[in-house]
């Protein structure tokens, strides 16, 4: 089982660890989910999520590459920028959900979920070899620690931190500076559905930097309210609601696929959108979990629960499920059985919560 | 580890009272509690319910995972507690005061699996 450099500082908070793809992880602190999670709604609250992957993709035509490689356009992005974007697989499905931030014209720093990390170098590898386009694919995990500053008082909280202006810096944008003297990298972005930056920081840099954090106020949080607020939020976990079998073009995320050739884009443009990905909000008592059956009027399956949960917020039990396109439209009426009763539920787009 | 010494457990994670006037409370255990995290839902049995002993009688749902809660002694469902339905949290902040689930008439001559004290529950806690 592999440890982040922060290992020692979540044992230290009294964290509950847990094994997250092979990274042993903290799922929570004893405050507890619910408690982290409205601390990153109200406030703000930290991460450590440096089991993810980075990978360098550069060479004389990186952009052009990556437009072909991946389903957004990476030509969209000036310097300092990211955006979200999907890697396809040639089967109608995907490999993984990045994010992608422009360095410089040529050169790319990719951000990839940890359980997918070698997928990604290998496939981007093999394309890049393929299409003759002399691109460098460096896994540079081992070299970055990075943790998610999250909540609508993140700002001002690491501006007061960090040497640079913070409030210049729009959502998307990647910034170089530090934090008492250490470099770091400030992205303003997340996982949460609040403002929020990453940090990313050398590994030896992490307890110093997460202390830093831990002083300025923000509640240490782990992967379970992490899970809990992308959730709220309507965001896709890759393994629940992506996988090989998944198609971007019948969820929310269409908007990811560009109108550009790219790898795998005609398998998925080819499939119909049988299934669709949609949010879920339970009548009843009781979490819809993970592969949990959808049912109909008549009783009848029509669909799987991808994640589910109750929102520390409102209470009420909310759900991403992959159902019949039929009955996929806003307002819907369905059901989750749990526990072999159906439980109505109704289609309602996220975010759960009103931001 | 808090395991009250009057109270009886089982292998399983429920407490029990010794029997007042024929009826038994029962909950489920600190360990349990903490086990599971932070509880977010709870099923309680009707009231009027014939439970037998090992019988399914209540589920306790956390953010985590969903958990049976199991009869402790054979008898009748006669009190559940209602404020569990609006505020769940109790389980996890007092788990064997306000947490508690419902209370049975235990049946004639039943015998339960409430069979371990405090020592004995600990001794089967600790073994995961």
């Amino acid at each position: 089982m592999q440890r982040t450099p922060l290992y020692d500082e979540h044992v230290a908070l009294g964290a509950r660890m847990g094994d997250f793809a092979g990274w042993l992880m903290p799922i929570q602190y004893p405050t507890g989910i619910p408690q982290e999670h409205l601390a990153v709604r109200q406030d703000a609250g930290v991460f450590d999520v440096s089991h993810m992957g980075q990978v360098r993709v550069r060479g004389p035509r990186a952009t052009a590459f990556l437009s072909w490689a991946t389903l957004n356009d990476p030509a969209r992005l000036r310097h300092g920028q990211g955006q979200y974007t999907l890697l396809a697989n040639d089967r109608g499905g995907l490999v993984d959900d990045l994010y992608l931030y422009r360095d410089a014209d040529e050169d790319y720093l990719v951000v990839a979920n940890a359980s997918n990390v070698e997928a990604v170098v290998a496939q981007l590898r093999a394309l890049a070899d393929a299409g003759a386009y002399e691109a460098v694919v460096r896994d540079e995990s081992a070299s970055w620690a990075l943790l998610a500053l999250q909540g609508p008082a993140a700002a001002a909280k690491l501006d007061r931190l960090a040497s640079a202006d913070l409030t210049a810096v729009r959502k998307n944008r990647m910034i170089e500076t530090a934090l008492s003297g250490m470099p770091v990298r400030l992205a303003r972005t997340g996982y949460t559905g609040e403002d929020g930056f990453e940090v990313f920081c050398r590994p030896v840099d992490a307890p110093p930097v997460w202390r830093l954090l831990l002083e300025a106020g923000a509640t240490p949080c782990g992967l379970g309210a992490r899970d809990t607020l992308r959730l709220e939020a309507g965001f896709p976990l890759f393994g629940h609601e992506f996988d090989a079998a998944s198609n971007p073009l019948c969820t929310p995320f269409a908007w990811v696929v560009k109108d550009k050739p790219a790898y795998g884009l005609d398998a998925l443009r080819a499939a119909d959108c049988r299934r669709r990905l949609v949010g879920l909000v339970l009548e009843g008592r009781g979490i819809a979990r993970d592969g949990y059956h959808v049912v109909d009027d008549a009783g009848d399956r029509v669909g799987r629960v991808t994640s589910g949960t109750v929102s520390p917020l409102t209470r009420r039990s909310i759900a991403l499920a992959w159902i019949d396109a039929e009955l996929a439209a806003d307002g819907a009426r369905v059901a989750v059985e749990i526990r072999g009763q159906p439980v109505p539920a109704t289609v309602t787009p996220p975010p759960f919560y009103a931001g | 580890m808090n395991t009250p010494d009057h109270l009886r457990y089982t292998p399983s994670h429920e407490w029990a009272t010794e029997p007042d006037d024929g009826v038994v409370t029962v909950g489920i255990t600190d360990f349990a509690q903490d086990q599971l995290g932070d509880v977010v839902f709870v099923e309680l049995p009707e009231v009027g319910r014939q439970l037998a002993a090992g019988e399914a009688a209540a589920v306790v749902e956390s953010v985590k995972t969903a958990s049976d809660i199991y009869a402790p002694v054979g008898g009748e469902v006669v009190e559940v507690n209602q404020a569990l339905l609006d505020a769940p949290e109790a389980i996890n902040t007092d788990a064997y005061g306000e947490g508690w689930l419902f209370r049975l008439r235990v049946a004639d001559g039943a015998a339960g699996n409430a069979r371990l004290d405090a020592a004995g529950y600990r001794a089967v806690a600790e073994e995961g």
